[in-house]
């Protein structure tokens, strides 16, 4: 008896104001220069929604914690927002192998997690799962994004250079296939795959000059991006070339490279210098004002991941698993690059992201030439996806 | 290829040999002289690069060359007089503990220094730009640093062959002990050698600069590599890490040049494997002195008697009521706690009593582990026969690894086991198709009857509980003297009929064995395996447990585990900076007390 008024005064009490618990986990230390801006973006969402009342007369409350950036430690992580700090959500995650393996135990314990940073295709396809969702536009969608841009140049030779792991394998397969399929007397004269954080740049620059295409497709990024942009430039690699880097104008990896960077590239990113939307401003507006710096990639990406799971939740009525899935799939809402969906079919956003070009002002990189490529526009047909997600 | 790009590809191959050798020569000279395995040679070098950085905005980049190059031997040498001063009576490898709770504190340093965004430094004024070499551009800074190894190895050539001081650290290099007993001052000896490799480590990172940006993961990423050359060229051989240099920059330039990039993942690791295969002690390596001292005057191992295992009782006690009477969380917790302390204790088995030490132990795990999805998702086997299995790829594994690996001795032996495990690696992060590549494989979840916590928690118990005491027992069996005995007196243990190197394969294969159930079962707990599984870090988390605990104890490593693991865990969630912490807390622990844990307990308790 004394057990089910204990139970009735705690269902009151979720009724009543109990704060809805996020459990939120990232590698912070693993990949600070996106991760700190990650953070930053979803507390100014927390704040800003719980200064609002909350949702549904509920505060959010996250509980953050560091990854450690394996997926061992992460799903330990996961166990201990779950079953310790009861979460009624979980979100985040940064490298594919670590999302991946989160959403998988997610799927086992049947709680949501939102995949905000990982890139992989496999999270919402292959290895998708009811309870998964996941924010960023996908390796693909990028890929898929970039490709009309390739394709318009007619350039017949092209060569490849990419990280090598799952995302700059995806990255290239899918950048092979989709210009095939759009420009068929393309041809692949050289592929350059080194190990990721260890480019040997002056040694990939000659083999790819070597190989004389008339255009590269790169997905390299971070410290490899940086190496092999000077490299290029000292050589000459990129004159009379045109090159497509998959998230080179991405603030995180654009901003390092300076008075280096290379002009005319065409690449996936976020000029936030630029965007005068309405939606766009207020963000920006509230993010310089809360934190006295510009917003990069992850910071957008932070903010709407914690504003999509305080929407789904509003629509849902409650934070239980499966009327939170329910609400989320299908989601319309706001974000900084305008309007969303969050797709029924595989749980993935419709975000999308800048296409533009490279250019230098006054001794920094900055976008021209962008457009905003809206992720509902770069997706496979419907019934391949459902054929890659099997269940 | 062509000619030209032949060419080319040579200079490149040279360039990059240049900056390997300004890396490891540090690194070659300390370990020459002090015998300490410095994994803070990575992020003495980080130091280097980042110092340069931020200063070439100040002061233009070629002074910022000379004071980060000054700047990072002083650091050098506050790290020998301040930390491992204190460790060179301890047992041997302790300071590699102290190394390692470095690497962690200079890592999150930087990270509070100088910010999380890569820090992109200038070009080299006056080699800006490229000349024109048989039609392509080169660019003159490589051209530059092509002068600069010979230069700086000509340098190190006179003043060990020349200098008063360069020959007594070359006395010193080839045997210590004896140098000390006619009256040279190892203590300043050993700062000044530390001094100097920092010195040589922040050069070549100030160099790097225009070359690279400085981030925060340089450290890791440079230090196998470093090893790679100190090792096949021989420890302590300055020529011999020159010539190694030469052979992995242009191994690594002409596979990029004919197409084979992929490769480049491990080829340097191929090539030490092969190197210490034919050439025990690398290129241009002498056999070492036998080191006099540390392990020879171990006392054995207390036996587990009845009282002591008497004593343990209440332990597991403990262990059995705990998923009754704590969270689930907690059993989580243990759980890992239990499958750590396995593999610790399975290190410690071929490394305490054997002498045997694995620079790559990670890799029997992580076969353990991959065995046990593959047979589980591939194979479509029960989870329960997977589990059983699993050990079987780890078994294979030290078969063969483990017989060329005891083939070798000391560091030697330590670092083909490294290329190993990393050759490993490398096949389970790029074979896409079985290992799911650099992704893994996920949905390794125990049977039903296992999925809740405890009951998994209980089986972990049963099997990793059962597998450290049968590795304990088998230390006080004849089979456990033997391999203590070619421990401490290889050649009396085979004039008294021992088969030295079968025991020690022997005991490398159980070792491995046994890292293979605590990896299969670690599988299972997760539900998902990665790479990472297999990788170096892992690898030094297991040396880092058994030194934290005591090598030279019977139960040690196991309490390293349990407190390793439950530091990172909590201290991860209560500081930011928790790698630093973790950092400190190794570093006060190391020396408060340099037996490990169990040591002091067992010198200040009685045994």
């Amino acid at each position: 008896m004394r057990l089910l008024m204990l139970i009735a005064a705690l269902a009151c009490g979720s009724a009543l104001g109990q704060p809805i618990k996020i459990g939120e986990l990232n590698s912070y230390k693993v990949f600070p220069a996106f991760l700190e801006p990650y953070k930053k973006g979803w507390q100014l969402a927390v704040e800003e929604i719980n200064a609002k009342g909350g949702v549904n007369g509920r505060k959010l409350e996250v509980v953050s914690r560091d990854d450690g950036g394996t997926p061992g430690d992460a799903v330990r992580v996961a166990e201990e927002l779950i079953s310790r700090e009861k979460a009624d959500v979980l979100m985040g995650t940064f490298a594919s192998n670590v999302g991946l393996a989160v959403a998988n135990l997610a799927g086992q314990r049947r709680i949501v997690f939102l995949a905000a940073e990982p890139l992989t295709d496999k999270i919402v396809w292959q290895d998708g799962n009811a309870y998964t969702f996941r924010l960023r536009p996908s390796t693909y969608m990028q890929v898929a994004m970039l490709v009309p841009e390739a394709a318009k140049l007619k350039k017949r030779r092209w060569a490849i250079v990419y990280p090598n792991y799952e995302y700059g394998q995806s990255a290239t397969e899918s950048f092979k296939r989709l210009l095939k399929a759009a420009q068929p007397d393309v041809e692949f004269v050289a592929e350059q795959a080194p190990p990721l954080g260890k480019i040997d740049a002056g040694s990939v620059v000659q083999a790819l000059a070597d190989a004389k295409p008339d255009a590269i497709f790169s997905s390299l990024f971070a410290a490899d991006l940086q190496k092999f942009v000077r490299e290029g430039n000292t050589r000459g690699l990129f004159a009379n070339r045109t090159v497509f880097n998959l998230l080179g104008g991405e603030p995180e990896y654009l901003d390092p490279l300076k008075d280096e960077t290379p002009e005319g590239w065409w690449v996936t990113g976020y000029p936030w210098q630029y965007l005068q939307t309405p939606e766009h401003k207020r963000f920006l507006d509230a993010y310089q004002k809360r934190w006295n710096d510009y917003p990069r990639q992850g910071s957008v990406v932070g903010y709407t991941a914690m504003y999509a799971i305080a929407e789904g939740v509003r629509k849902a009525g409650s934070t239980r698993a499966d009327s939170l899935i329910g609400a989320l799939s299908g989601l319309k809402m706001e974000s900084p690059f305008g309007p969303i969906t969050w797709r029924a079919i595989d749980h993935q956003s419709t975000m999308g992201a800048y296409v533009g070009q490279l250019a230098k002002k006054n001794g920094r990189g900055v976008m021209v030439n962008w457009r905003y490529a809206d992720g509902a526009r770069y997706q496979p047909s419907d019934a391949e996806v459902r054929k890659l997600r099997k269940q | 290829m062509s000619a030209a790009a032949t060419l080319l590809q040579f200079l490149n191959g040279l360039a990059a040999a240049s900056s390997l050798f300004l890396l490891a020569a540090g690194l070659s000279l300390i370990f020459g002289v002090s015998r300490i395995v410095n994994f803070a040679h990575g992020s003495l070098y980080m130091l280097g690069m980042y110092l340069a950085v931020w200063l070439s905005a100040r002061a233009g980049y070629w002074p910022s060359v000379a004071i980060a190059a000054a700047g990072v031997a002083g650091a050098a040498a506050l790290i020998e007089m301040l930390v491992l001063r204190r460790l060179y009576k301890a047992p041997e490898l302790l300071q590699l503990l102290a190394t390692f709770a470095l690497v962690l504190l200079i890592r999150d340093l930087a990270l509070w220094a100088w910010g999380p965004e890569d820090m992109l430094g200038p070009r080299a004024p006056g080699f800006r730009d490229a000349v024109t070499i048989a039609g392509s551009r080169f660019p003159t800074y490589d051209l530059l640093l092509i002068v600069l190894g010979p230069l700086v190895f000509f340098f190190l050539h006179i003043l060990l062959r020349r200098t008063r001081w360069g020959t007594l650290v070359r006395a010193a290099t080839e045997d210590r002990e004896m140098a000390s007993a006619l009256g040279v001052n190892q203590r300043w000896l050993f700062t000044a050698v530390f001094a100097l490799g920092g010195l040589l480590a922040g050069l070549g990172g100030a160099l790097a600069i225009p070359r690279e940006p400085a981030n925060l993961e340089i450290d890791l990423e440079i230090i196998s590599d470093a090893f790679v050359v100190v090792v096949v060229g021989g420890l302590g051989s300055i020529p011999g890490a020159f010539l190694a240099a030469l052979v992995i920059g242009e191994v690594k330039a002409f596979c990029i040049g004919l197409g084979y990039s992929k490769i480049t993942l491990a080829v340097e690791f191929i090539v030490m494997a092969l190197v210490l295969v034919v050439r025990p002690w690398g290129l241009l390596g002498k056999p070492m002195a036998l080191a006099r001292g540390a392990a020879t005057v171990e006392l054995p191992l207390g036996r587990l008697e009845s009282k002591t295992a008497l004593a343990a009782l209440p332990i597991v006690v403990v262990l059995l009521l705990a998923p009754l009477v704590t969270g689930q969380y907690t059993v989580v917790l243990l759980t890992d706690i239990i499958v750590f302390a396995l593999f610790a204790v399975s290190l410690h088995f071929m490394m305490g009593p054997g002498g045997l030490v694995s620079f790559g132990h990670a890799a029997y795990f992580g076969l353990g582990a991959y065995g046990a999805a593959l047979l589980l998702l591939r194979a479509q086997w029960p989870m329960e026969t997977a589990l059983v299995a699993a050990p079987l790829f780890a078994l294979a594994g030290a078969v063969v690894f483990g017989w060329f690996s005891v083939r070798l001795s000391g560091v030697y032996m330590a670092m083909l086991t490294l290329a190993f495990a990393q050759i490993a690696w490398s096949v389970a992060f790029q074979w896409d198709g079985v290992t799911g590549g650099s992704n893994g494989l996920i949905g390794v979840w125990p049977a039903s009857w296992l999925a809740s916590k405890s009951a998994y928690y209980y089986l972990a118990l049963l099997l990793c509980g059962g597998c450290i005491a049968a590795l304990w027992k088998v230390l006080d069996a004849p089979f456990g003297y033997s391999v203590r005995a070619t421990r401490d007196s290889p050649l009396r243990a085979e004039a008294i009929g021992i088969d030295v190197r079968r025991t020690r394969w022997l005991a490398f294969i159980a070792a491995g064995t046994f890292a293979g159930v605590a990896g299969a079962v670690y599988a299972f707990s997760k539900g998902s395996i990665s790479p990472e599984t297999l990788s170096v870090p892992r690898s030094v988390d297991a040396l880092v447990m058994v030194l934290l605990g005591g090598v030279q104890t019977l139960t040690g490593p196991a309490w390293g585990a349990a407190l390793f693991t439950w530091l990172a865990d909590a201290l991860s969630r209560e500081f930011a900076y928790w790698r630093a912490a973790i950092g400190g807390v190794v570093l006060i622990l190391v020396l408060v007390f340099p037996r490990g844990i169990a040591g002091y307990a067992r010198e200040r308790f009685g045994k």
